[in-house]
């Protein structure tokens, strides 16, 4: 039975589902800008997350290691461009 | 007539007539020549339509040294102009374009095709692969790089060159400014180029992780394929910010967006910013290769293995990291506070350990070995006194305070041609050296070699030392002239005689190409210089199919396991080698790109429409087609390889 019921990917579907709505909480609510953008990125990164493990496969084949090395390198030099560009460009200006 | 009037020169002299005559000419001879020795079958066969990583390697090696001969001329002229005070050999304008096309044309144009070769040339054969790992798509790669690098050159006799700086800071490449078209055709060249390096990053990451030699493992590859891995991961993770960057820019240029411009919400320094998120990798994407070609030779010519192979590969990865975290040193001076530059200074001057590192490696390498006065080996001897006079003074130009001093003037300018010429140039002139008998079965003269060595150290140190002193003395870069009373005549004076010493060694190796062509030994046999590493294993001229048998490999020096320690490299018997077939596709497809990029210079939308079409239409041609290659029998092997033992 549990072969027939891909158990992983309709709870992860479902999951994808809620952040989404969580995710659209932002604009049918009344919040502020701050509590806004920090709902958006959370789901957004939980968002991006889910979809690579659950639904592009990543970490199911003997490219694990590499596949997720690749995925943090890219998360850090991302956060790490966007961070000190806010720094040069806004907050230290 | 109005239509017309766009394509013309917004600022003509005789020298840009005197030009489009020569292009003319020569486009006509070309033609001319290959249809009366019947030579079109040959080229669309053998060159045109080639999936071989050997050609395409060759192919970016003569685009790179034409592209040098281009970027050359421009510096002899700016060198020229300077010469003396108040010079009137060119106008501001022209002055403008030179020094960007020099800066565009010599680092995308000429130092990445040259990396381009050697990764192409030398990285399959070193890992003992037949091809890459994805021959069509690098055959899309070298066509993209051609015609991105073939349509920022009709620039200057189509519409204008760019005149905004080879960096093309907004405001100034903005509309209000940069009236002409010469900053879209920077906009569009760049992008198409910039396509066909993310696809040869994502293609040797593939090939150097999956199809290496049975037994060699990570920590058993030769350093030039390290470098190359490190110099690749850079690509992937770098390029995709110059694509968007540049997309940005034609936004604004073309579309009427406001990312870069003063009002409505733009932020011109914000070009800068991710301009240089990209541009700092770059310039590792540059050295490192080139690194790795130094390690090969001087552990060749040192006739000892390489001293700290774990920390050489140590230091590049951390290289690559940091590479990615200083790039707000190229903008000390912008405005932003004491934090920011403080925390960019340090990780700048962080990545002088790592290149500390290596040279330290190298010297020890040297450090009781049999050296022996290679002319690759004497650019390698060059290289590292004249590459570390060029690091000391990127620290000087690290320590944000001084660098308020520093910044924009010939200093700048000094030290980073300090470390690109003996860093990139040398390595590119080594390589060209060490590796010439393995693609074309006879040596480079050697007599000749060393000459050039030496011309091009003394014009180097003739042109760019004077410019640290006239730089520290105020005089700024991309200044098209000064009066006499500035002081700055006699330095800029020794500049251009040492400018010109350094074009006469770039034409001596033009004729020791020649020379050697006609007078060199073919006699040669497949290790010529008692190299160490796999590529020196396979046949000269090496086959189509590179290894009759694939190698078996125990240590990061297989060839010489199997030369000196009775090393078995290739066990079992021939089986049928599977190759890919050749296409046209990606030659087609890059055509239609360059028309694309053309009619998108110039905002004509409907063959920007139509081409869009055609590229799409190659891509899905190629999706449903049914392609598996071809197998090379075990008799054609054997016939081969009879044939090349024999002779």
């Amino acid at each position: 039975m549990s072969q027939l019921f891909p158990a992983k990917q309709v709870l992860g579907f479902v999951f994808s589902l809620l952040l989404t709505t969580v995710a659209l909480t932002v604009y049918f609510l009344d919040m502020s800008f701050t509590a806004g953008m920090t709902i958006l990125l959370v789901t957004a990164f939980i968002q991006a997350g889910l979809q690579l493990v659950v639904f592009m496969h990543a970490g199911e084949t003997k490219d694990k290691g590499a596949i997720y090395t690749n995925v943090f390198y890219g998360l850090i030099i991302a956060l790490v461009t966007v961070f000190g560009t806010l720094l040069a460009m806004i907050w230290d200006m | 007539m109005d239509f017309f009037d766009r394509f013309a020169v917004p600022h003509p002299s005789i020298a840009i007539y005197a030009s489009m005559a020569a292009i003319g000419l020569t486009i006509i001879a070309v033609i001319a020549g290959l249809t009366y020795f019947k030579k079109w079958g040959y080229l669309w066969r053998e060159w045109l339509t080639t999936v071989d990583h050997k050609r395409i390697g060759i192919m970016y090696l003569l685009s790179a040294l034409l592209m040098l001969f281009r970027g050359g001329v421009d510096a002899i002229m700016m060198r020229a102009q300077l010469a003396v005070p108040d010079n009137t050999l060119l106008d501001a304008q022209h002055y403008n374009e030179i020094f960007t096309t020099h800066g565009i044309v010599m680092i995308l144009f000429m130092a990445m095709p040259f990396i381009m070769f050697f990764m192409n040339f030398v990285v399959p054969l070193q890992i003992g692969a037949r091809d890459v790992a994805f021959p069509r798509l690098n055959a899309l790669s070298f066509w993209l790089f051609f015609m991105g690098a073939m349509l920022f050159n009709i620039s200057f006799v189509v519409g204008g060159s760019p005149d905004a700086g080879w960096t093309s800071y907004f405001p100034l490449a903005g509309n209000e400014f940069s009236e002409s078209v010469g900053t879209n055709y920077y906009m569009i060249a760049i992008q198409i180029a910039g396509i066909g390096t993310l696809m040869t990053g994502i293609n040797f990451i593939t090939t150097i992780l999956k199809m290496r030699a049975p037994g060699m493992t990570l920590m058993k590859m030769p350093m030039f394929t390290w470098s190359a891995l490190i110099a690749n991961v850079i690509i992937v993770f770098a390029f995709p910010v110059l694509a968007v960057l540049l997309a940005m820019g034609t936004l604004d240029r073309q579309f009427g967006t406001h990312f870069f411009t003063m009002d409505n919400g733009g932020m011109d320094m914000l070009w800068a910013n991710i301009f240089w998120v990209w541009g700092h990798p770059e310039v590792y994407i540059l050295i490192l290769p080139a690194f790795g070609i130094y390690s090969e030779i001087i552990s060749t010519f040192a006739r000892r293995n390489l001293y700290g192979y774990k920390s050489m590969v140590g230091s590049m990865v951390i290289i690559s990291l940091l590479s990615f975290l200083v790039w707000a040193h190229h903008f000390f001076t912008m405005g932003q506070g004491a934090l920011t530059n403080s925390i960019f200074s340090i990780t700048t001057m962080a990545i002088a350990v790592p290149t500390g590192v290596k040279i330290f490696n190298w010297l020890l390498t040297l450090r009781k070995g049999k050296i022996v006065f290679t002319t690759p080996m004497l650019y390698s001897m060059h290289f590292i006194p004249l590459f570390t006079l060029g690091g000391v003074t990127g620290v000087m130009l690290a320590m944000s305070a001084a660098d308020y001093q520093y910044h924009n003037t010939m200093f700048l300018v000094a030290h980073f041609h300090n470390v690109i010429i003996p860093g990139v140039v040398y390595a590119m002139l080594a390589g060209l050296h060490y590796y010439w008998p393995k693609m074309f079965g006879f040596m480079l003269n050697e007599k000749i070699g060393k000459r050039t060595v030496w011309l091009l150290s003394i014009g180097f140190i003739l042109a760019f030392m004077p410019m640290y002193a006239s730089g520290l003395d105020g005089q700024a870069r991309r200044m098209y002239t000064y009066s006499e009373a500035a002081g700055f005549g006699l330095m800029n004076m020794i500049s251009f005689v040492g400018a010109a010493i350094m074009a006469i060694g770039f034409v001596l190796i033009v004729y020791n190409i020649y020379f050697s062509t006609r007078y060199e030994s073919r006699d040669i046999s497949n290790d010529p210089w008692d190299a160490r590493t796999l590529e020196w294993s396979t046949h000269t001229p090496v086959p189509e199919y590179n290894f009759a048998i694939l190698p078996d490999v125990e240590s990061n020096e297989a060839l010489w396991d199997a030369k000196k320690n009775g090393h078995v490299l290739f066990k079992g018997d021939y089986e049928k080698i599977h190759m890919p077939n050749n296409s046209g596709i990606p030659f087609i497809m890059s055509c239609i790109f360059f028309v694309w990029g053309f009619s998108f210079i110039f905002s004509l939308w409907i063959p920007v429409i139509v081409t869009t079409l055609g590229i799409f239409g190659c891509m899905a041609l190629r999706s449903f087609e049914q392609d598996h290659g071809r197998y090379i029998s075990v008799k054609e092997i054997e016939e081969t390889e009879t044939n090349l033992r024999g002779a």
